[in-house]
Order: C-alpha cells, then structure tokens, then sequence
C-alpha cells in the first residue's frame, strides 16, 4: 500500500463527498467559536431559517475582548458588551455550551480546547480564527475558516475544501539550553519567510519537535499561520498520549486504551510523499527577536538590526525600510541595546502552565526594571491561572512587578483595555508584531517567555544564555 | 451573494507586500454585529490622521483615485487574521476585485465568499499594470470572469487561472449553504457511519 501522510489520512477518513474537479465536502469534528466571527453566522442562518446541526461538536468561548481585571465592573465597552450578549443568546437557543467571562473555564479558545481534551488526534477541527493551527500539535487537522465558512460549518457541519500541499519541516537535532520552542518557529519562519508555506499543511517532525511538550508543540503549531501555513501538525505519540489522559473530555479507562491505539495510526507512513521539505538544524538555533514588522523579520538575539540597503529584492528591501521606520530603528542597532517600555506574557502562543513556569524561573527573586512601565502576565485559560497560584507562581509574578490577570487575549490583539500605546516598544510572547497590532503606533518584538522575562529585568534584550537560570522544561 | 460577471472600473495601485488584515481592518472594528458598513474603516491606520482627518499621502485619499473599485496589490496579500471583516470591508469600500501575484489562503477564500473576485496574475504582469496606473491617470482595467481575462483601453490582454468550481460559484453567486444541503443524505449517512461525539467524561470546574 503506499505509504499515506497523517494529513492524507485524516483527510480520506473526513470526505462526506466528492466529485472530481471540485473541492470535496469534508466532515468537521469539532467546531469552535468566539465573540468575533460568529454573530453575523448566527444572523445569517437565523435570516435563512436554518438550524445549528450539531451543537453537540460546538463550543463557544469569550476570549478576545473580555477584560483582564475585575470582571465583576459593569462592562464599559458597549459594543463588546452586545457581542457578548449575541454569543450568550446564541448558544442559549441552539444549545451549546458556552465558557461565558465568569466560567472557570474560560480562556483562549486555542488553549481551553487542549486544555480541556476537546482537542484530540485525527479529528477535523476549526474556528473563525486562523490560529486553529494550534491544535495541529495533537496530530488532528485544524484550520482557521471566515465567518461564512462558521455560518456553513453551523449549519451543516461540514465544508468544502480543496486539498492543499503539503509540507515536511524537520527541525533536527537538539535545541540548546535557553532555546524554546518559540525560538525554534520564530526561526523557521524567519528562514521560508511568512509567505513560504502558502497552500500547504504543515508537519513537523525532528528530534528538536519530538523532545518538546505538548505545550511546546502547540507554540510551534500555532505560528504555522505566519508561514502562510493552512495548518500544523506533529504526530501523535507517547507525549500527546499523556498529556489527554484525564481531561474532562478525553474517555477513560478501556476507552482510553481503544482511543490511544486509534491515536497511534493517525501518524504519517515512513515514506510518505511531501509536495516540500525543509531541514533545519536546531542544534544552531539562538533565541529569536523580531526586529521588525512580520514575524519573519527576526533575527539571533546576539545578532543586530540589518540594513535593508543589503536586501537583493526590492520589495523586500521597501518592506524592511517601512519596518525600520515604524519600528524606529535604526540599521547596525544591536538587537541587545533595544530598550523596551512594556512586556507582555501572554497570547495563545505562550500563556500556558509550561510558559508561566519558564518566565517565573527566570523572575523568581528579581525585579523589573524601573523603566519597564508595565509588565503584565495574563493566563491562557482560568484553570492555568488557578494552577499557577497553586504552584505559587502567581507570587512570583507579582513580587518581581508584574501584574497578574484573569485569562484572556489581552494585548496580544488589543481588543480590551490592554492596549499598546503608540511610540512604545514591547517585549511580546505573542504571534504577530503587524503595524498596530498591540495598539495603533504600538512597536511590538516578538520573544519566548524566558526572552520576555529577562527583558523585563534589565529593561533590555538579553541572551538569556548568558544566565544562570534553571530553564528546567 | 452578488454574482461576479465582468467588472470594468478604475484602478488604484498600493505598491506594499505582505499587506496583513490587522491593516485591511483594525481590531477596533470587529465588535460590531452586522456584516456592513465597514467600508469607512478600510485601512484606517494608514488611510487617516489622527481624529480622522484624511492622510493625503495614502495613496486612496488621492482625488485621481477617487471611486476606485479595482485594487491593484502586491504579494501575499491579506496575510495574518481570518476575520470575513477584511473582505467586508474591501466589498462595502467599493471594490470589486483585486489583482496581486498571491494571496494568504484565508483571505482569498474569504473574498470568493462575498462576492470579490481576487485575481493572480505573475509578477511581472502586475509590475506592468503598477506601471500603466502610475503613466495615466484614470487608468481603468476590466476584469472577465468568464473569459479569465484581465484587459485595459490600449490592448494589454492578460490571461488569469482559477479554479472551475469557485468560477462557477462566483458567476452564479451561488449560496454555499444551500448547495451543501443538497448532500443531506450523504451528509447524514457519514454521520451514521462515523458518529462523531464530544462527550464528557469527567467533571468541568464549577463556578
Ligand atoms: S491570543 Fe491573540 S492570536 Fe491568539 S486567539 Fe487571541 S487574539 Fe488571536
């Protein structure tokens, strides 16, 4: 038989119908939306008198723009405030279950989704949001879709889609101390560029991926997207096994034993075809910063900011020379004599138990610079928040200066309180430093959490190499 | 959704690669609840001064590209967020198709969705048409679907691929949906065959 990929499987067992020449109409598992790209889905089929088919596989969270303190104030943002109310009232009518502002279970739709073992291998998965990519870290297909593409998923749980290429990253060797996961798809991306993996599904595979966690894995996966990436994907095995055993949604016992023996097909054949491959030694991989604005204008934190005058491409060389001057920095800068304002530990890339640990280890009886006017840490999900207090890390964060929040996405988007403010520069563990993602005017550098802490401290970028923390993972 | 034929219009040329959502439409934007009225919000960080005062170097603000409704763009187009708002937006501006070397996935998908045609052309095509919008001003392009054609007044004829289902949808302005629940008994067998379940198994946290 020749050998399948696990996104050529996922994908046969998945086809409702197909004819050639066209997409195929292909079975989504498990549906997930948020307060921002779902009410005009939920007007649309209430204006064409359509049901929801399966609330069943649909779970609906407020992330984007709840606010991070006291949600107990009466809500001044209106136009949030009706956003939410629609969710409520959407899910209220159709059924499904919702983790509303006040639900210990609330958080990040890409962390509660893990989090809550409603993610699991060689499922379909999708959201109105494109880092769905996340959940590719458990070996299922995942993928972000538009808000008529939710209002389609709604009503028929399915949609059309075409094959997509593929791609095999092999990230080989071990990463050094001091390397995280984010330094390792901070640098891949920095090396295919963010348009290098467009119209392809990617997958992961290397020592340097094979010896992460689950948490490590779902940072990497999650910045497929920057990539241009549909999706990412790690195969499943013992790591991924462990990590699902217990939660609420993941079945125990026998049922676990069957359900891990059907987890373990899911990975790719040896031999199995790639439309591409790319190797990449991690074994040469420093912590990354981005000087720019894409995530792919990165460079090694002992490295400097380049001087666009040496980019061959034009467009490229435009590009930079934009970046540079919305950044407000200069060419020849090193990437360690940027001083920063604001740090933010948070995002769906990196606000999960494993994120909180590292900075914490690296904050643990040290304090934030004078000129760090906010640094803030705000958990992926309420159950990470509470085990972190439980593991004392809150008290950690707070004494060294940070504030502690409830989870949520914060200033990874900006959509709450917890803005960027123009002309300041921010050490950010979040995916997309774009003009104005933080907050309009904001300058955004993208970094691990252990980068983002030491950053904190001395007010600057350091080679978190250089000190003596336990980076114990 | 309105179906996409030919569309003969003004062109107006934003010569930047990599031109992501979070510029198409800022976050600030997304809290509304209908999928109109977004048009005044396309790029705005570029596209005003503070307190809304129209920045006059930003290429739509220039009176010649005034009533613009073809958008001439550069590589990988639409990158970052998923969020429909994007398209919304272009749609509700005044454009009706877009003209780049590449697009990121979501993006152009979503544009299928609403009714914009986003055609690829190589990169020197679209070198030459940023050169014919800069050399005339007024410079007018009309885009065929059904030909896949892109062509101007003085005899450029460039021919453009896509794929023959989108094609079809797109003439027709076909409702998704309403396709799709042609497939319900297909739909309902699968499920007959490969029940799909999110059951719990063990307890959520209680407030
Ligand atoms: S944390 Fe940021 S990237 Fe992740 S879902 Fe929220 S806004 Fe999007």
């Amino acid at each position: 038989m020749q050998p399948l990929s696990m996104y050529d499987k996922i994908w046969a067992s998945h086809v409702v119908a197909e004819e050639p020449g066209r997409p195929a109409l292909i079975y989504i598992d498990r549906h997930l939306i948020h307060e921002i790209t779902s009410p005009q889905a939920f007007a649309g089929l209430r204006s064409a008198g359509r049901k929801v088919r399966r609330a069943d596989l649909t779970f609906a969270v407020m992330d984007h723009s709840v606010p991070t303190k006291n949600r107990n104030l009466p809500l001044l943002d209106q136009v949030a405030a009706a956003q939410f109310e629609a969710l409520e009232r959407n899910c209220r009518e159709a059924g499904i279950l919702l983790f509303n502002m006040h639900d210990p279970n609330q958080g990040i739709v890409h962390i509660i989704g893990p989090d809550l073992g409603i993610t699991q291998p060689g499922l379909t998965i999708v959201c109105g949001d494109s880092h769905t990519s996340t959940h590719g870290a458990f070996g299922a297909l995942a993928f972000g879709i538009g808000t008529a593409e939710v209002e389609h998923v709604l009503a028929t749980q399915c949609l059309w889609q075409f094959r997509s290429k593929t791609m095999l990253i092999l990230l080989n060797g071990r990463r050094r101390r001091g390397v995280t996961a984010k330094d390792l798809i901070l640098a891949t991306i920095g090396k295919i560029g963010v348009g290098g993996a467009t119209g392809h599904v990617i997958e992961y595979a290397g020592e340097a991926i094979r010896d992460l966690s689950m948490e490590g894995r779902m940072t990497v996966c999650n910045m497929s997207i920057e990539a241009g990436g549909r999706a990412g994907m790690v195969a499943p095995d013992d790591t991924t096994f462990a990590y699902l055993e217990g939660r609420p949604f993941v079945p125990r016992g026998k049922e676990f034993q069957e359900a891990v023996e059907r987890w373990k097909t899911v990975a790719s054949d040896p031999g199995a075809h790639f439309d591409g491959v790319v190797e990449i030694d991690a074994t040469q991989i420093a912590p990354q910063v981005t000087w720019g604005t894409n995530p792919g204008m990165v460079a090694d934190v002992t490295g400097a900011v380049p001087d666009p005058a040496t980019f061959t491409d034009p467009d490229m060389r435009h590009s930079a020379e934009r970046a540079l001057h919305y950044m407000g920095l200069e060419p020849g800068t090193r990437i360690q004599d940027i001083s920063i304002d604001r740090v933010f530990i948070g995002s769906c890339t990196n606000a999960r138990l494993e994120d909180l640990r590292l900075a914490a280890s690296v904050l643990d009886g040290r304090k934030v610079a004078k000129t760090v006017k906010q640094a803030l840490v705000v958990p992926g999900s309420e159950r990470i928040k509470a085990q972190a207090e439980a593991e004392g890390l809150d008290r950690i964060f707070k004494a060294a200066g940070f504030e502690w929040r409830d989870a949520g996405c914060s200033m990874c988007i900006g959509m709450n309180d917890d803005v960027l403010p123009s002309g300041e520069r921010c050490a950010s563990t979040s995916n997309r430093n774009f003009e104005g993602r933080q907050g309009k005017g904001g300058r955004t550098h993208l970094v691990s959490p252990l980068m983002a802490a030491a950053a904190a401290i001395e007010g600057h970028f350091v080679d978190i190499r250089q000190w003596n923390v336990d980076h114990a993972e | 959704m309105t179906p996409f034929r030919k569309h003969t219009g003004l062109v107006v040329p934003l010569d930047r690669v990599n031109v992501d959502t979070d510029q198409i439409i800022p976050k600030q934007f997304l809290k509304l609840l209908t999928r109109e009225g977004y048009g005044k919000f396309l790029f705005y960080d570029w596209r005003y001064l503070d307190g809304e005062k129209p920045n006059p170097d930003f290429i739509l603000n220039q009176p010649r590209y005034k009533g613009a409704s073809i958008l001439l763009a550069r590589a990988n187009f639409g990158c970052g967020s998923s969020r429909e708002h994007a398209p919304w937006a272009v749609l509700d501006y005044g454009f009706r198709s877009i003209i780049a070397p590449s697009y990121a996935d979501i993006f152009y998908n979503n544009c299928f969705k609403n009714g914009i045609l986003p055609v690829t052309l190589p990169e020197e095509q679209v070198d030459e048409l940023f050169r014919r919008v800069a050399e005339k001003e007024g410079y007018t392009l009309t885009v065929d679907l059904d030909s896949q054609t892109v062509t101007d007044a003085s005899g450029l004829r460039f021919t453009f691929e896509i794929d023959s289902f989108r094609k079809e949808c797109l003439l027709n302005g076909w409702d998704d949906i309403g396709l799709t629940l042609r497939f319900e008994d297909r739909i309902a067998d699968y499920e007959r065959r490969y029940p799909s379940q999110a059951r719990q198994y063990g307890p959520l946290e209680s407030r």
